[in-house]
């Protein structure tokens, strides 16, 4: 018996590389623009530079990790609607969960947030890295805000109540209702948790173009009174003006 | 780790390293890092931990306060505040923007976006949370009569009315199901306010302040707006923790954390002159979104992003790092050489 190793020409593997007819496709150029800002290597990498070894590099995974639960117990939750929660002691037991992973998602996202300001995350091109995890952060408390007044308990009445005065001193109440059950609830549901998640992914992606950041180069070597070892060069990780 | 100075790179301006903003290219060792069993451990992780909290703690679920049972259990505070809406005196009454414009909008020196965006959900409490629902009353002639005369005196009367009913509802009781007010001079007043009372005791007024009068409705604004200008919610919340002088919104019912994440948006408003402030909320607000702005823009802003170097909390998180580094050059620099000086006492 022989096996034929001859390449399927129909197969879309031998249509998909770089034919010169379809420079100017977009398709083509975006693939391209992917591949190279994230090859797989770095997109899914298995090797990690040696000064990645603290406990504070835990935080962030931690973090996706709870907003995995929140975004999970959330579907549960949205599956059997509104009401289930105050009805059901199952109901109940999901609400709980996503209570509490909500609470671990912020304490996580929180230390996460800290131990990259003092690591100064943002050095060598990661300014975008930092901003789309502040706005995460920032996002997140929204949406967290939203749900607190989706509860339709006496928490969601107080804290609508009271948080009517900040919103319409702003002139967002023109708009963002918070005693509007029904516009909360969709915020709450929808619109906040998609740019939440948007921006984590975006935010995720960009920590893998340009990587974890290095330690400070500094202590050793200008304690001793020399310049940091090694020749100037360029470097991905050094800002152009 | 490899030192990077200004860049020679075709087309850029050469510009000189900056510590807070460069990093040099690493050229030390890379280890075997497992991300997808890292985060399916994390997974795993807060799994356990939620459940275990789920189990132990719950979550809270206080039933919420209807206009029926406010009225139920304080029948004369929902009385004393029923006069108030008629009377356009009550918080919502004056609130001014989003609600309408019988108020002063917040504002910091010339700026009041409260003001500019204006009214987007009117509110007059006079006719909606008491005339209104009134009419929709069936069968009561001595009733629609009261209304008809109340509605068809000129303001001076009404105010006279209402200012006499307010006087003599402060010394009301409640006994039997009716609502007792000392006599006085309130005309029709006296019997819109008591049928008013015994509409929300039936449950009756819960339905008629809903906001849209389509079958469907998930705005709650006016019975929520309404049920918290009394003083039965707020002595409720009081109760639970939950006012503005504790603290307020960033805590729940119970004993469990909040939303302990607006502690610093909290803080603002127990603190001069935010908290006695007829601005507090915009005061606040900016401050907020300052803050917020500064946080983001944090490796734009020189010195600020100087802090993490000046603090040195790095040397605490990249020790192993700083420590193997040492290590290194000690044993390239040999025996006889001189030890580098500790990480602790270099200076970043």
């Amino acid at each position: 018996m022989t096996i034929d190793t001859t390449p399927d020409k129909t197969a879309p593997d031998s249509v998909a590389a770089d034919r010169p007819e379809d420079a100017d496709q977009w398709t083509a150029k975006l693939r391209h623009a992917a591949v190279e800002a994230l090859p797989p290597e770095r997109l899914l990498p298995d090797r990690q530079p040696a000064y990645v070894a603290s406990w504070i590099y835990v935080f962030g995974v931690l973090t996706l990790a709870a907003l995995a639960v929140v975004i999970l117990t959330g579907v549960v939750l949205a599956i059997f609607g509104p009401s289930w929660w105050h009805e059901s002691s199952t109901g109940l037991f999901v609400n709980s969960l996503h209570l509490w992973s909500v609470e671990v998602f912020f304490f996580s996202m929180v230390v996460h947030l800290w131990g990259k300001f003092f690591m100064a995350a943002w050095r060598g091109r990661r300014r975008a890295t930092w901003i789309t995890g502040v706005v995460a952060f920032v996002i997140s408390v929204g949406a967290a805000f939203t749900g607190y007044l989706a509860q339709q308990n006496f928490d969601s009445q107080w804290i609508s109540t009271q948080a009517k005065d900040g919103i319409n001193a702003t002139g967002a109440g023109a708009i963002f209702n918070v005693t509007n059950f029904g516009q909360m609830l969709m915020w709450h549901i929808m619109l906040l948790p998609l740019v939440v998640v948007l921006l984590v992914g975006l935010h995720v992606l960009l920590v893998r173009r340009r990587g974890v950041v290095p330690p400070f180069a500094i202590p050793l070597e200008s304690a001793a009174g020399v310049e940091p070892a090694g020749p100037p060069r360029t470097t991905p990780n050094q800002e152009q003006s | 780790m490899t030192a990077a100075d200004p860049t020679d790179s075709p087309g850029h301006r050469r510009r000189r390293f900056n510590p807070d903003r460069d990093v040099a290219e690493w050229h030390g060792k890379y280890l075997p890092y497992d991300l997808v069993k890292e985060f399916l451990l994390a997974l795993v992780v807060v799994c356990v931990l939620v459940a275990g909290l789920a189990v132990i703690f719950s979550s809270p679920d206080d039933k919420p306060v209807t206009v029926r049972s406010w009225s139920a259990a304080d029948p004369v505070d929902f009385a004393q505040t029923a006069i108030t809406e008629l009377d356009g005196t009550s918080a919502i009454a004056t609130y001014g923007p989003p609600y309408n414009t019988a108020g002063t909008s917040q504002s910091i020196g010339p700026i009041s976006p409260q003001k500019w965006l204006g009214v987007h959900h009117p509110i007059d409490t006079a006719n909606d949370f008491v005339i209104t629902p009134l009419k929709t009353l069936p069968d009561r002639p001595a009733l629609d009569a009261a209304i008809a005369t109340y509605t068809a005196a000129p303001p001076a009367q009404q105010t006279k009315w209402t200012t006499a009913y307010e006087k003599a509802v402060a010394n009301a009781t409640f006994a039997q199901g009716a609502l007792n007010v000392p006599s006085g001079r309130y005309g029709p007043v006296g019997p819109m306010i008591s049928a008013l009372t015994s509409m929300a005791r039936s449950g009756a007024l819960d339905g008629a302040l809903l906001s849209t009068r389509q079958f469907y409705s998930t705005d709650y604004t006016k019975p929520l707006l309404f049920i918290a200008n009394g003083a039965y919610l707020a002595n409720l919340a009081q109760g639970q923790h939950l006012s503005g002088s504790q603290w307020g919104m960033m805590n729940e019912t119970g004993s469990y954390p909040g939303q302990a994440w607006l502690w610093l948006y909290t803080l603002w408003y127990q603190v001069p002159p935010m908290k006695t402030s007829p601005n507090a909320d915009l005061q606040v607000w900016a401050i907020m979104m300052i803050l917020t702005l500064l946080l983001a823009l944090v490796p734009f802003i020189p010195g600020l992003r100087s802090i993490p170097r000046w603090t040195r909390v790095y040397r605490l998180i990249w020790r192993q790092h700083y420590r193997d580094s040492s290590a290194a050059k000690t044993a390239t620099r040999g025996p006889t050489a001189a030890p580098p000086p500790s990480p602790v006492s270099s200076t970043a």
